[in-house]
């Protein structure tokens, strides 16, 4: 286990370094001159003075030589100064980051749960018309966008029903963690939604691959019952290739809670995000993009690893 | 004397017992005659529509559906129900446009890192990998921010985005094909690389692509919604079904005229529910051993 999770780290750290390289890269051909970021908008200074600051910062030095700078800054904690109000980039994210990992966090669980189970219903009771209407659902649910089932869960929940706020973070005056996870609730189910559909179909083919195997045979006839047949034998085997799906679709996740933070008004890094692509505000998306894609490559770390600790056979490849 | 002609044999080739075990899928005959239905209507409903789709008429703004205007007016009086057949045109297209690159782009790749192998697989599925691992939301993002709005831009990057599937699906292909007999017969017979590759290798790997397609266009689909729906897409008063849920974003719009976002919104879901069970259909029709 030691040396598979060695390798897998190890093999991390180019690919951070490739992204990290391209999202220099494209740092570089996002329109306007690097050096305004620095400077006050309302001083006027001449040629030479640009050239001193330009030496300071770095700004003359060949591509490679800056990106490695960068790169050093990156890693301090410095991401740069927003084009808005010349605050450090870091500060806002780390400002924004902890209200989106609790709604990926609780979107992934609920999605995860919900999904697993349905799954498992589905494939126990297969062929059945309750599996074929958790099918359609499954259809319906990776048919959809997450903006538009955003959309489509304010209207009917909070709109037209009134169980839930219409969004933020809490009630002005009201701060208890209830009051938050009723403003939580609804976009973290509304995220789950991906996350269910395509959990559910694949835990059931993979039950119905696991169901057929000689041993599921051998434990039945041993005398064991359905329940624990199930829950013990099946589920577990059955299992095993779904954790990769999970690790896999943590992109889209991403991608849905930055549109559902937007139509709930949830203060997280998504509606930074957004804020900062509609003020073209580049040094603050690419920190964003740079975090998300170290977010995300850890996330595919942390699934490797997982998928090693259950599935022995992998860690022997 | 005897006929010397019997009656007409229909050979059973493998394309007609493909169409075979699709026409018993039910759901993907479904899909397929639901998506021939929008098609239609996107191309031909603009031209039977009363109303122009960009005409203005200020006196009746947000009109609730009506005999006059089937589905309603929006904030500026354009016909709702005009605006959202033209806005399928403008999604269908971007839709399989930027399949289409995807495809272009992702079988040469795969086709040459599938054939030759060696260091050239090597070299192209490193850069796969790369691009794989890009969570795409992202990429999508920041490149539509940088490059700036509008249909062809947007077309493009879904496009860059989607390759390297079709890349990976073709090579894998390939990879099995080259071993077997009428390749190493071609070889034998002295045709060159090119000439394998075109007429002998990669007629097999259609069966592939046309999955690929079928559910490429539903993902391009849902991601110009999702740019357009941001703002960073198709910008208006040029109609996709993504910017005509933009307005949808304020809550007074949301709650008070559903007439203006809902038509699009449900639009957006069938049709790529369609193309889902269309995709599901022929991947099950084309290659029966493949398990879902």
């Amino acid at each position: 286990m030691g040396i598979y999770a060695l390798r897998r780290i190890l093999t991390s750290i180019p690919l951070l370094l490739v992204i990290t390289a391209l999202i220099f890269t494209l740092l570089q051909f996002t329109p306007g001159d690097p050096l305004d970021a620095y400077i006050p908008p309302d001083q006027v200074i001449s040629v030479q003075q640009r050239q001193i600051i330009k030496e300071e910062l770095g700004l003359d030095q060949p591509k490679a030589v800056q990106y490695v700078r960068w790169l050093g800054q990156a890693l301090q904690g410095n991401l740069g100064f927003r084009i808005k109000n010349g605050e450090p980039v870091s500060r806002e994210i780390a400002r924004r980051l902890p209200p989106t990992l609790l709604l990926m966090g609780l979107g992934v669980t609920l999605g995860v749960a919900f999904g697993v189970l349905f799954g498992v219903i589905a494939a126990v009771k297969r062929y059945t018309t309750l599996d074929n209407v958790l099918t359609f659902l499954a259809f319906l649910g990776i048919s959809t966008p997450a903006f538009l089932a955003g959309l489509l869960g304010l209207y009917v929940f909070t709109l037209k029903l009134g169980w839930f706020p219409a969004g933020g973070y809490q009630t002005p005056g009201d701060g208890s963690p209830l009051d938050i996870l009723r403003h939580l609730l609804l976009p973290a189910l509304i995220l789950s939604i991906t996350y269910v559909a395509v959990l559910m179909r694949y835990t059931r083919s993979s039950m119905l691959e696991v169901i057929f195997q000689d041993y599921v045979r051998t434990a039945r006839a041993k005398g064991i019952g359905e329940t624990k047949l199930i829950s013990k034998h099946v589920l577990r085997n059955a299992l095993i290739p779904v954790v990769t799906v999970i690790g896999a679709n943590v992109a889209n996740l991403i991608g849905g809670a930055v549109f559902l933070e937007s139509i709930f008004s949830w203060p997280g890094t998504g509606q930074l995000y957004l804020d900062a692509i509609d003020s073209r505000d580049y040094p603050m998306i690419m920190g964003i993009t740079l975090v998300l894609a170290a977010v995300i490559l850890f996330a595919n770390l942390i699934t490797d690893l997982l998928y090693g600790l259950i599935d022995p056979r992998i860690r022997y490849s | 004397m005897t006929a010397l002609t019997a009656a007409p044999v229909r050979p059973r080739t493998p394309t007609r017992m493909a169409l075979k075990r699709f026409l018993r899928h039910r759901l993907a005959v479904v899909g397929l005659a639901l998506l021939a239905v929008i098609i239609l209507l996107s191309i031909f409903g603009p031209l039977i529509a009363r109303f122009e789709p960009d005409q203005i008429d200020l006196l009746s703004r947000s009109q609730p559906p009506s005999s006059v205007h089937w589905f309603g007016t929006d904030q500026t009086g354009r016909d709702v129900f005009a605006r959202t057949l033209i806005a399928g045109r403008v999604s269908l297209m971007v839709g399989i446009l930027s399949t289409f690159i995807s495809l272009v782009v992702g079988t040469v790749l795969g086709a040459l890192a599938g054939y030759f192998g060696g260091w050239v697989d090597n070299v192209i599925m490193r850069f796969v990998d790369v691009v794989m691992t890009f969570p795409s939301i992202i990429v999508l993002l920041t490149l539509a921010a940088i490059v700036g709005p509008g249909v062809d831009k947007t077309i493009i990057i879904i496009g860059l985005l989607g390759w390297p599937l079709a890349c990976r699906l073709v090579r894998a292909k390939l990879l099995s094909v080259r071993e077997l007999d009428f390749i190493a017969a071609a070889n034998a017979l002295g045709a060159t690389d090119r000439r394998v590759l075109l007429k002998h290798a990669l007629p097999n790997v259609i069966d592939v692509l046309v999955v690929f397609v079928s559910l490429g266009v539903a993902s391009g689909i849902l991601t110009e919604a999702g740019l357009s729906f941001l703002g960073l897409g198709v910008q208006p008063p040029q109609a996709s079904w993504g910017n005509l849920l933009t307005g949808a974003r304020e809550l007074t719009v949301l709650e008070a005229y559903p007439w203006q976002w809902m038509p699009a919104g449900a639009l957006i879901v069938l049709t790529v529910l369609a193309t889902n069970f269309l995709g599901d259909g022929l991947r099950d029709a084309l290659d029966p051993k493949a398990r879902q």
